[in-house]
């Protein structure tokens, strides 16, 4: 990965935590989506602050019997499938709380 | 010279279904005698209902039933539109307009919508589910279109109380969830009574060889619970609430999946 990318989640959804698993409704056509551990770990971390790489080392990396590097790789091949599906978007530098917007997409 | 044509009367009737009653009122008599008919059981002697709607007859032909229903909100007011009716109506106002062919599928279909929207605030919904009350408390079946709801509503016991073969009514109080009943009949053309009990389980249908009942994860049963509510918009906010109705719900209610052969034993694990 040559460049940093900031993932943040999108506003127009509506998401719930249940039993450990990440359920998330689009707005815009209802598309049901349900995330794995690991996504999930990666979706509540997802508020734009953040890059992937930091979000592996600090909360992915520590908790899976994997190399650094295939964790990263993995984590960004499922924040671009997010972000195809419009539920997650990339930025090429950190936004501040409150930021987001329905509309930007860096880098899908 | 005064007037000497009066218009005509306008009379009334009032629709209650679950906690909330919808005033009708009208010019054309034989329309509301229509509506008395189709909604035998839950109309109301009230003379004053939760929401108010003036009825304007369009000729028959009007439109298309067929059509998708449309959804848009502005500031607050709704408009509800598909080929066969159209209505504008302000939640803060209680009242609103409406303009439909007069046949029972439009006002059906509007009432549906109403009540969708209605519920959503309050943690409730409407779900594509048949429904039944025995020893004073309520079970749903859900599922697609031909999954076995009007088979297992057909199978009910005779000590059951039927509540829907098709659309299932279910409220959020303080003390829990309750389904009731509703009007809105499906092939058993039988209009469900017009009672309330709080809600047990409700058992996502499936047809097999044998009978069943199996143990669904939240999001197993959130996701089933979401593909058979009915919900008509794309609206941020009534998405965020139906969504956030149905997780709820799940994490209070049992949710099972029901797999069943169609004969009456199958109520026999319906506890």
């Amino acid at each position: 990965m040559s460049q940093s990318l900031y993932p943040y989640r999108s506003t127009q959804i509506a998401s719930r935590k249940l039993g450990g698993e990440m359920m998330i409704m689009s707005a815009s056509d209802s598309t049901l989506f349900t995330l794995n551990e690991t996504a999930t770990i990666l979706w509540e971390a997802a508020d734009g602050s953040a890059s992937l790489e930091e979000i592996v080392a600090a909360k992915i990396f520590p908790q899976f019997d994997v190399e650094y590097e295939k964790a990263l790789d993995d984590t960004e091949t499922l924040a671009q499938q997010l972000a195809s599906h419009g539920i997650l978007f990339l930025a090429s530098e950190p936004k501040g709380p409150g930021r987001a917007c329905s509309g930007e997409r860096v880098n899908q | 010279m005064a007037n000497l044509i009066a218009p005509a009367a306008r009379s009334q009737t009032v629709i209650r279904i679950g906690a909330l009653s919808v005033c009708i009122t009208a010019d054309d008599p034989d329309f509301l005698k229509m509506l008395n008919s189709r909604y035998t059981g839950f109309v109301s002697c009230s003379i004053s209902g939760d929401f108010h709607f003036d009825v304007e007859l369009a000729p028959p032909g009007f439109g298309d039933p067929g059509d998708d229903v449309r959804l848009t909100n502005r500031s607050g007011s709704w408009t509800l539109q598909r080929g066969d009716f159209r209505a504008d109506w302000n939640p803060v106002s209680r009242t609103g307009t409406i303009q439909l062919s007069p046949n029972p599928y439009s006002i059906d279909a509007l009432l549906r919508i109403l009540h969708t929207l209605t519920l959503a605030a309050q943690g409730g919904f409407l779900l594509h589910a048949a429904s039944a009350i025995r020893n004073g408390k309520a079970f749903l079946f859900t599922g697609a279109s031909g999954a076995g709801k009007t088979t297992i509503a057909s199978l009910a016991p005779g000590d059951a109380t039927l509540l829907s073969d098709e659309i299932s009514y279910i409220r959020e109080r303080n003390d829990g969830y309750f389904a009731c009943g509703t009007p809105f009949a499906g092939e058993l053309r039988k209009l469900g009574e017009n009672v309330s009990a709080p809600l047990a389980a409700v058992y996502v249908l499936a047809k097999g060889p044998e009978n069943r009942v199996d143990s669904l994860s939240a999001t197993e049963a959130a996701r089933a619970l979401l593909s058979n509510l009915l919900f008509f918009a794309e609206d941020r906010e009534l998405v965020d609430a139906v969504f956030h109705a149905a997780c709820e719900f799940v994490t209070r209610v049992p949710v099972f999946r029901l797999t069943f052969f169609p004969d009456l034993r199958v109520w026999e694990l319906i506890r």
